[in-house]
């Protein structure tokens, strides 16, 4: 049993994360990936910000409230602020091009089934795995 | 104002999620990227959990004739749209940008809630990426007449 505890949390998390998918498909039609949402935002239609600012205000309310309940849920990045500024860039131009990230693509896309979005997954995950494993492993950069 | 609670519930849900999977922990994250070395693979179980809720949800919104349960329809892409070199070009930008510091949107902006520089650094960043593409996008657009469009469709 105690072997199976790491695995636990993150199904359960999971689970959480498809509800809300779930939620908010059925009530309002609406896919749940963030960098669609949050794009949305950066180039805004008319009646279309509002629930997406909401969605994004939940997603830092729970957030909150996740720290009062477990601080360590959230933190640990050690990348420097320099690294985190490309990182952010490159997350934010490649999602856009891409249309979708690990929750478009990864969870709502690969639900459906959808070739376009396991491709982007599959590729995501490669290329985030080379990058680690040319950092720890490799030396580089 | 019923869409805009749900909306918010939905994101505070996510959230939850993210932060009870280890998703908001960049070196979790990381180790499950690193295949090669000391690999971690608890958060595949993240999209185990989350796939398989959500697969229920679209199957039933595939059904014929159904509708949300607030109006309006179903905004779900295309079964069959064309796979452009730009789903492939930019997913292994952001590849490269998730596996530098081990965070993606989700997290990064359940993150804010920390108060922290870090995460204020990295969404910052993250949107002016995102303003980029879409003015190089639109630019493009304009000047090509393409149908390549641009954005929000997973």
């Amino acid at each position: 049993m105690l072997h199976l505890t790491p695995f636990v949390a993150p199904l359960l998390g999971g689970v959480l994360i498809g509800l809300a998918v779930a939620a908010l498909l059925l009530l309002d039609g609406r896919i749940a990936g963030v960098s669609g949402i949050l794009g949305g935002l950066v180039a805004p239609e008319p009646g279309e910000s509002a629930w997406r600012a909401l969605f994004l205000a939940g997603l830092v309310t729970g957030g909150f409230l996740a720290r009062l309940v477990a601080p360590r849920a959230l933190g640990g990045w050690n990348a420097s602020l320099p690294l985190l500024t490309l990182s952010g860039l490159l997350v934010g131009f490649g999602t856009q091009m891409a249309g979708g990230c690990t929750s478009g693509h990864g969870v709502c896309g690969v639900s459906r089934l959808s070739a376009r979005s396991i491709l982007a997954t599959a590729t995501f995950i490669a290329v985030g795995a080379a990058v680690v494993f040319s950092v720890r492993h490799a030396g580089l950069p | 104002m019923k869409r805009e609670i749900a909306a918010f519930a939905s994101g505070a849900v996510f959230s939850a999620g993210l932060c009870i999977s280890g998703m908001t922990q960049p070196n979790r994250v990381l180790s499950f990227l690193d295949f090669f070395g000391h690999w971690d693979p608890s958060l595949a179980f993240v999209m185990v959990g989350a796939i398989a809720v959500s697969a229920l949800a679209f199957r039933v919104s595939a059904r014929g004739g159904q509708r949300p349960l607030f109006g309006g329809r179903f905004r779900v892409p295309a079964a069959h749209e064309r796979i452009a070199p730009r789903l492939v070009a930019g997913s292994a930008l952001f590849g490269v940008g998730w596996g530098l510091s081990g965070l993606c949107p989700g997290p990064a902006i359940t993150s804010l809630a920390t108060g922290e520089l870090g995460p204020l650094v990295f969404v910052s960043a993250m949107i002016g990426g995102m303003s980029l593409y879409r003015g190089a996008a639109s630019l493009q657009k304009g000047a090509a007449h393409s149908d390549a469009g641009h954005g929000s469709r997973p």
